[in-house]
C-alpha cells in the first residue's frame, strides 16, 4: 500500500479521518489526503464553539498549489482545535494522524460515526481513486 | 475539446512519479517525487530539467521579416545581432496584449519566435493577419520538443554533450545548429527560472536521446527533475510575468511594469504604440507591485485587495515562496493610493490579511 491507513480512525470519501473518544471525535486529513495537496503551508480553523455539518466545509487546507476545503465527517459543535498548526501546519504531512490533528467536534449522532468507512473499505475505496 | 497531447517525454515523466496534469492541452508533470518545495531548492541549488515542449515555436523568414517584426513587437529589435535573444510583448492596437515572446535571430532574414503554449494558434493567427511584404510564418511547434535545464549545475551538465563553448555563451543568447549528445539542436541560455541555465529545442524524434543523455550527464550533479508547479513558483519568486497573470488582453505591459521592454521611440509605427503612448501620459488605475504578507496566509490569484475598507485591486500571482520562505503575490493596484501607504488589506476568502509592498523582484540571483 502507498499509503499509510490505520487502524482505529474511519475515513470520509473526502478523505478526512475522525477518531472516536468517547463522545469527541477527533478530525484530520487522511494520508493520502496530504500526500495528493503536497506540502501544506497554511490551515484556517473553525471557532471553538462553531457548529459544524457532516459533509460540509469546516477548515481550509492550503498547499503551496492548492486549496482544500476539511469538510467534516460528522454534525457537532467544535470543541477544540489544534493551534499548533497555524505555525507549523507541515506537521499534516508528517504527521497525519497524530500530532497534525485539525479539530475535536462534539459528536450529535452517533450513527454518522457508524456511517464512514473503517480501514478495509477506505483502502479498497482509494485504489478506487487511484485508478480515476 | 481536443485531447490532451503528450509531450515526447511523457513515458519519462511517468518513470519519474511525475503527477501528471492537462495544462493548456499539453499532459505535464506539476510536480515529481520530491515534491514542489524540493523542486525549488534543486532548482536554486543545484539543477532541475523542466519539460517545456508546449511552448510554441514559429520562424518567420524573408527579406522583409525583420520590418515586418518591428510592427508586431512593442520592443525594440533593430539593433539585435544574430545570435541574440530578445524579450518582447505583442500588443493589439488598443494595447491590449497578444502575448510575450522571445525573438531569436538567426541572420537578418530569419527569426524564431517562442511562444507561450497556450497562445500558439491565437498567434499565428495574429501573424498572419498582419502580414506583409516577403515573409513567411511557419508554425513548428508541433515538431518540436523543448527542454529547460536550470540551476547553477546547468553548465556543467551541458557541457558534458556538447563541443559547442557554452561557458563563452552570453545571457539571452544561442547557437542555431549544435550537436548535443549527437542531437541536432537550438540551445539558448535563457530561462524562466532567475537562474543559469539553457534551453534545448530538438525534433520530437531526437527529444528522448537527448533527455536520457541529460539525465546521464546530471547523476554527478544532481540533476532531478521539476514541474509545472516548481516552474510557477520560480518565476513569481523572480517577478517574471506570465500571460493570463500578469499580461493578457485586458492589461497593458507599461501596467505591468515593462517599459523597459516598450521601445515607445523605435521608428516604426507598431502595433499599440499609439494606445500605450497614450497611457503613459494620462497614468494608469491599475499598476503592477510587488505584496509580502505580514500574516500567515496564501495569497492566490484573484483575491481582492483593500486599502481602508475600499478595493483597490487584485492578486495576479501569489503562493508560498520556498527560497524567500515568505508569502509573496504580484498584484495590480491603484498606483494613487500606493503613494500613500505601505501596507493594504488582502482579501482572502472571509477574512483580511495584512500585506505590505516590496520591491520586485523578490528573488535575484547572485552573480
Amino acid at each position: 500500500m502507498k499509503y499509510n491507513i490505520i487502524d482505529g480512525v474511519k475515513y470520509t470519501k473526502k478523505h478526512e479521518w475522525a477518531r472516536q473518544e468517547g463522545d469527541i471525535a477527533v478530525v484530520g486529513l487522511s494520508d493520502y489526503a496530504q500526500d495528493k495537496l503536497g506540502e501544506i503551508v497554511f490551515v484556517e480553523l473553525p471557532d471553538v464553539g462553531t457548529q459544524v455539518e457532516a459533509g460540509k466545509g469546516s477548515a481550509v487546507i492550503e498547499s503551496v498549489k492548492a486549496v482544500a476545503d476539511l469538510y467534516a465527517p460528522v454534525d457537532g459543535t467544535v470543541t477544540e482545535i489544534n493551534e499548533e498548526l497555524l505555525d507549523q501546519p507541515e506537521v499534516i504531512n508528517s504527521d497525519p494522524y497524530g500530532e497534525g490533528w485539525v479539530y475535536k467536534v462534539e459528536i450529535k449522532d452517533e450513527g454518522q460515526m457508524n456511517d464512514l468507512m473503517d480501514k478495509p473499505a477506505y483502502e479498497k475505496f482509494v485504489v478506487e481513486e487511484d485508478e480515476k | 475539446m481536443n485531447k490532451a497531447r503528450k509531450t515526447p517525454f511523457y513515458e519519462k515523466h511517468l518513470a519519474l512519479e511525475g503527477k501528471i496534469v492537462d495544462y493548456s492541452g499539453w499532459l505535464l508533470p506539476v510536480q515529481y517525487a520530491k515534491g514542489l518545495v524540493e523542486e525549488v531548492h534543486d532548482t536554486r541549488k543545484r539543477a532541475t530539467i523542466f519539460d517545456v515542449s508546449h511552448m510554441g515555436e514559429i520562424t518567420v523568414e524573408g527579406r522583409d521579416a525583420e520590418a515586418y517584426l518591428q510592427k508586431i513587437l512593442v520592443n525594440d529589435i533593430s539593433d539585435l545581432k544574430d545570435n541574440a535573444i530578445r524579450y518582447s510583448p505583442v500588443c493589439y492596437p488598443d494595447g491590449g496584449v497578444v502575448d510575450d515572446i522571445l525573438v531569436y535571430r538567426i541572420n537578418v532574414d530569419s527569426f524564431l519566435l517562442v511562444v507561450n503554449a497556450a497562445n500558439t494558434d491565437k498567434d499565428f493567427d495574429w501573424f498572419q493577419e498582419n502580414l506583409f511584404g516577403d515573409v513567411r510564418l511557419v508554425n513548428l511547434s508541433p515538431e518540436y520538443a523543448q527542454v529547460a535545464l536550470q540551476g547553477p549545475n546547468s553548465l556543467d551538465i551541458m557541457q558534458q554533450l556538447t563541443a559547442a563553448p557554452l561557458a563563452e555563451m552570453k545571457s539571452y543568447h544561442f547557437l542555431p545548429e549544435v550537436e548535443v549528445a549527437g542531437v541536432k539542436c537550438i540551445v539558448s541560455r535563457t530561462g524562466y527560472t532567475g537562474e543559469d541555465g539553457f534551453e534545448v529545442y530538438c525534433k520530437n524524434a531526437g527529444a528522448s536521446k537527448l533527455w536520457d543523455a541529460l539525465w546521464e550527464a546530471g547523476r554527478k550533479h544532481e540533476l532531478n527533475p521539476a514541474g509545472l508547479g516548481a516552474r510557477d513558483v520560480l518565476r513569481l519568486e523572480a517577478s517574471m510575468p506570465l500571460y493570463g497573470h500578469e499580461l493578457s488582453r485586458e492589461l497593458t505591459p507599461l501596467q505591468a511594469r515593462l517599459d523597459r521592454f516598450v521601445s515607445l521611440d523605435k521608428e516604426v509605427d507598431f502595433n499599440g504604440r499609439e494606445a500605450l503612448k497614450k497611457q503613459k501620459e494620462v497614468g494608469m488605475d491599475r499598476m503592477l507591485f510587488g505584496l509580502e504578507m505580514l500574516e500567515r496566509g496564501v495569497p492566490r490569484e484573484g483575491y481582492p485587495v483593500h486599502h481602508e475598507g475600499r478595493e483597490i485591486g487584485w492578486v495576479s500571482s501569489g503562493s508560498f515562496a520556498p527560497t524567500l520562505e515568505k508569502f509573496i503575490a504580484m498584484a495590480f493596484l491603484d498606483p494613487e493610493v500606493m503613494k500613500k501607504t505601505s501596507e493594504v488589506d488582502l482579501m482572502i476568502r472571509t477574512r483580511s490579511y495584512r500585506a505590505k509592498v516590496t520591491k520586485l523582484p523578490f528573488y535575484r540571483r547572485k552573480k
